[in-house]
């Protein structure tokens, strides 16, 4: 490996200019006579719209026009689909909504849009889309997965007769029921997952223009790769050829999950443009960001788990409600049964496994991926199942794990994903002996002596990186002036796209990284196959996708240099970016500019060196880990603190250990926002009561552990460069790292689990016990100061 | 936002004038509760009165056996003034621990008394240390000044331009944090005053409040230990999404110990 090849810690290249404001975001973006949009939203969460009156609004100073569904549905606009199809074990389909654009006669959640309003300035169209009168007639509403289930809960859709639209299984539940009827043991848990909010520092935000003379529109919007986006706008929604349809992100400021999907707005905000020929600029508010970004989690589950006489699992059963909102987001149903079935039952070998999904409709915003999408959730009641089966067996808490780890590779899951590789007991050994496991009751008893009460967790977890779509397009150009350029279908809202993939370069054509430039997010530009980042895919995906760009680079400066170097191509070899020829030798740069010039290459050639590849993955792969906490409660304010965090990753090869230190020092810190502070809530009438920073309880550096990180990496057999993905991982171990460490702490007190997010009022009325009438509040954590 | 006038008056005079002419006129003293609520629209002032320009009432002065504030010092200033480190450094503490960097530095003591958030630092320091409000009409008792929730004895056309803290033998405040916001979920300020002793509670009420039980007992004898024993109780205090009233109630009692030992 080389100075600033692959396993480097290259610091970011794109720091300096993130760091000095020069960034350039959707907001930065303006276009020449642009007018704004504003939308009136529901404060209804559940209502019928009696009558709609826009006199007063389209009379209002500066605007230019006020739509409302009326004038999409005049104008043949669709409404939006979910994309999962789902079925029951009878055969039977899901039954599907469509989420109209705007409200159409009824709202189902706070926040739903419900008019656009375009007008010269932004204030002037916030004021007119105030005075947009509605008559609301107001309807029974429900937020509660668990309530929506109950006999006589309002109903979302009426016409399905129930707020479930499936009950999808596995497959039957005799086989399991039999193996856990001769279970030694049978281990019970019930969760809630808590929803969370993803909360990107920059809002939603989108500059729609139309040019008429050439009958294209112009998107910016910050999403994860365009590319699916854009088909849909212009094919669905304005129904123009694909490249009629331009959509360019800039800098984004977040991801999550959250970015690909083609909301709502950005439909209104496409079709408001063309409609009135000209461009039309919007950025939420944080409320709006708030309540109609999509919510992740909000998941319930109950599990039994069957253990042997040895602690071995003989089977699991699992029964899991998820909550989709109001209506079904393009991937809403699919986060337990293939984001989290990707890899349930985790590191673990389950002979009998039975699952049983049932999505519930309720009057919120839509659920869909968030950093994890499915694999936290799963990951959490398989950790929380494992310490309850030490707790039973009586085996140490590694114990039982290490006599359940899956051993064997390849191992088919008994959902028919294959793991291809691990070493689950090494990491889990990595990770004790770093926190330093052995001596840990020392360590409590100190505390002890203190006052307070102490405790350690460990959770294994294991990951599904690459995303649903199997393909990734990449190009990779070399210029005249020697530099490199990468046209990615990949593309970085944070990750480091830019420093790692310019390290591959750097790896594989030996050009050094300043000197390689990073194209992306532009539909017009980037390749036509591109798809974008989302699943921990890219390093995968696009890495691969440069990997083979460079190596067809390298096949046709070979041919290039033979003709130069007056060689046979089979006498040249190139290592090192330095083409050689017995004693003669060119540098990648010279062939390259030579490359170029029509009279210096074989006859017949295309000149330049400029290739693709649209990489085909043969699977995903399988990151995997092991993290372990240790937390210090003061049982007087129920306080805990973490005092210790190790996080060990197999995330196969490592390209960057800086950039992979990155994403898990961020993927805990939102594990533990929603271990410890993070709480999306709707209160009994729907309103939804954590829309600000003030009250929904971010997770902030200051209040961040220390991470000691470690690598126990196998490199993955199943992609050229042997990565696994890294950007979710964090997410998936902290959760139940922390809860387990909370649990030990309390072990004295009979605490055997605890729900998130784990608050101090929680955790001090489980010291103090029932001596209470009311039950504790849905609160946020605080801090002494 | 919605439109307003902003005005800048360079004298008290001229900010009294404007508040009694316009007709929903508002003070602006930092805006750190305003400014959010004119951003999210919940509020439509039709002028925006803005003391930032009337020097007279920024400032920390030695007053005999008290330390006055003006109005529109801030929150920063007050936690590095080296008079209030030496002579209440509980008051320091206290101001140094509202909110975040970005509050402490543009909020200012007249703004968040005249608010009277409950979940406020400063009024339990008004209370707890039997603070003067002191307007351009009169000095108000800290046991007269807060009514209950964002309501004080304020008179419409009456601006804050200073705040006086007598000086205590000693003092602590303890405060337990809400992580996204900052304010106290429940915040108590200890003073002893020779044999009197004075318990302020933020946080954990519709509005500040003196802890009667608690300084009867440690006026006998001032140490932590004494309120073991004396439960609070929850029946008035609030019940929100952040925590229950019981849980304030046994956090009142843990902050009120803890003031004292770092008093």
């Amino acid at each position: 490996m080389g100075q600033f090849g692959i396993g480097q810690p290259l610091r970011r290249k794109e720091d300096p200019r993130l760091l000095q404001g020069r960034g350039q975001y959707t907001d930065d973006m303006n276009v020449e006579g642009q007018f704004w949009g504003a939308f009136l939203r529901s404060p209804h969460a559940h209502a019928d719209i009696l009558s709609v009156d826009l006199e007063a609004a389209r009379a209002a100073p500066g605007v230019k026009a006020v739509y409302t569904s009326a004038d999409l549905d005049a104008d043949g606009v669709p409404d939006m689909p979910c994309e999962v199809e789902l079925a029951d074990l009878a055969g039977a389909p899901m039954w599907k909504p469509m989420r109209p654009i705007l409200a159409r006669n009824r709202v189902r959640f706070v926040g739903e849009c419900v008019a656009l309003v375009v007008a010269q300035t932004q204030a002037q169209a916030r004021e007119a889309a105030e005075l947009i009168e509605i008559n609301w007639s107001p309807r029974p509403s429900v937020a509660d997965a668990q309530e929506a289930l109950k006999p006589g809960a309002p109903l979302l859709w009426p016409e399905l007769g129930q707020n479930v639209p499936v009950h999808w299984q596995n497959k039957p539940s005799t086989e399991a029921d039999a193996a856990m009827a001769g279970a030694a043991w049978r281990v019970d848990v019930n969760i809630v997952n808590n929803r969370l909010v993803p909360a990107p520092m920059e809002p939603k935000a989108a500059l729609a223009s139309w040019d008429e003379q050439e009958g294209k529109l112009t998107l910016w919007a910050p999403t994860q790769g365009g590319r699916k986006i854009q088909a849909n706008l212009a094919k669905r929604y304005l129904r123009i050829a694909q490249d009629k349809m331009r959509v360019i992100s800039l800098d984004v400021g977040g991801g999550f999950g959250m970015r690909g999907q083609t909301y709502p707005e950005y439909v209104a905000l496409v079709w408001a443009a063309k409609q009135i020929g000209g461009a039309v600029k919007w950025r939420a508010d944080r409320t709006e960001t708030f309540f109609s970004d999509y919510h992740g989690r909000d998941q319930v589950n109950e599990a039994q788990m069957g253990l042997d006489e040895y602690g071995r699992i003989v089977a699991l059963k699992i029964h899991t409600l998820v909550n989709l909102g109001a209506y079904m987001a393009e991937n809403g149903p699919r986060m337990p049964i293939e984001g989290g079935g990707r890899i349930i039952p985790c590191c673990y070998h389950v002979p009998h496994f039975y699952f049983s999904v049932k999505p519930v409709f309720t009057n919120t915003v839509s659920t869909d991926t968030y950093r994890g999408a499915g694999r936290p959730e799963a990951n959490f009641l398989m950790e929380r199942l494992m310490d309850a089966a030490a707790e039973a067996t009586g085996l140490t808490r590694d114990e039982v794990r290490r006599r359940n780890f899956i051993t064997e590779f390849p191992y088919k899951t008994p959902m028919g994903y294959v793991i291809d590789s691990g070493d689950f007991a090494r990491g889990m050994d990595d990770a004790m002996r770093m926190a330093e496991w052995d001596t840990f009751e020392e360590r409590r008893a100190e505390a002890y002596s203190r006052g307070y009460l102490r405790g350690i967790g460990v959770a294994a977890f294991i990951e599904a990186a690459g995303g649903r779509a199997p393909t990734e397009d990449m190009r990779v150009r070399a210029e005249l002036d020697g530099s490199v350029t990468i046209f990615s279908g990949s593309h970085s809202h944070g990750q480091g796209h830019d420093t790692v993939f310019s390290q591959l370069v750097n790896e594989f054509l030996g050009v050094e990284p300043a000197s390689v430039r990073l194209v992306q997010g532009d539909t017009d530009v980037t390749p036509r196959g591109s798809i974008g980042t989302f699943g921990s895919r890219s390093s995968m995906m696009g890495g691969a996708g440069i990997k083979m760009s460079c190596e067809k680079l390298v096949a046709k400066g070979v041919k290039v240099a033979a003709h130069l170097m007056q060689s046979e191509p089979d006498a040249v070899t190139f290592s090192q970016g330095v083409f050689r020829a017995g004693a003669s030798e060119m540098s990648f740069t010279q062939v390259a500019q030579a490359a170029w010039d029509a009279t210096r290459i074989p006859e017949g050639m295309t000149p330049g060196l400029d290739e693709g590849h649209n990489f085909q993955r043969e699977a995903e792969n399988f990151p995997n880990g092991c993290h372990v906490c240790e937390v210090e409660i003061d049982p007087e304010t129920g306080i805990a603190e973490i005092v210790r965090y190790v996080a060990v990753d197999d995330c196969g090869a490592v390209l960057n250990p800086l950039i992979v230190h990155g994403q898990v020092y961020g993927g805990v810190a939102q594990g533990l926002g929603q271990a410890m502070i993070e709480n999306a809530l709707y209160d009994a009438e729907g309103q939804f009561v954590s829309a600000t920073y003030m009250d929904y309880g971010m997770p902030r550096a200051h209040r961040m552990p220390f991470i000691e990180v470690g690598f126990n990496t196998v490199a993955c057999r199943t992609n050229p460069l042997g990565v696994k993905g890294a950007g979710e991982a964090g997410a998936c171990g902290a959760p139940p790292a922390f809860i387990g460490a909370l649990v030990d702490a309390l072990r004295d007190y009979g605490v055997t689990h605890m729900d998130m997010p784990a608050t101090p009022e929680k955790i001090w009325r489980a010291i103090y016990g029932a001596q209470f009438d009311t039950q504790e509040s849905d609160g946020i954590y605080a801090e002494v100061t | 936002m919605h439109n307003f006038d902003y005005h800048a008056p360079k004298t008290l005079d001229s900010a009294l004038a404007l508040l009694r002419d316009k007709e929903d006129g508002k003070i602006i003293a930092g805006g750190m509760t305003l400014l959010p609520t004119l951003k999210q629209r919940l509020a439509a002032p039709s002028d925006l009165i803005d003391l930032a320009a009337l020097s007279e009432m920024k400032g920390v002065r030695r007053d005999g056996n008290g330390i006055v504030i003006g109005a529109m010092t801030t929150h920063a200033e007050v936690a590095a003034n080296g008079d209030v480190q030496s002579l209440i450094p509980a008051l320091s503490h206290l101001a140094g621990v509202i909110g975040d960097p970005a509050v402490r530095h543009r909020g200012t003591i007249g703004g968040s008394v005249a608010n009277a958030d409950p979940a406020a630092d400063y009024p339990a320091a008004v209370v707890g240390l039997n603070a003067t409000i002191v307007t351009n009409k009169r000095k108000i008792a800290a046991d007269d000044f807060f009514v209950s929730l964002f309501e004080t004895a304020l008179e419409r056309d009456e601006i804050i331009t200073s705040v006086r803290f007598p000086i205590p033998e000693r003092a602590g405040y303890e405060k337990f944090r809400h992580p996204a916001s900052g304010y106290a979920v429940v915040g108590v300020m200890v003073a002893k005053f020779g044999d009197k002793v004075r318990v302020g509670v933020t946080g954990a009420a519709g509005s500040a409040f003196r802890a009667s039980d608690f300084e009867a007992a440690l006026e006998k004898n001032f140490s932590s230990e004494v309120l073991l024993g004396i439960a609070v109780s929850p029946d008035d205090l609030l019940s929100d999404i952040h925590c229950t009233n019981e849980y304030r109630a046994h956090l009142v009692n843990v902050m009120a110990r803890r003031a004292i030992a770092a008093a």
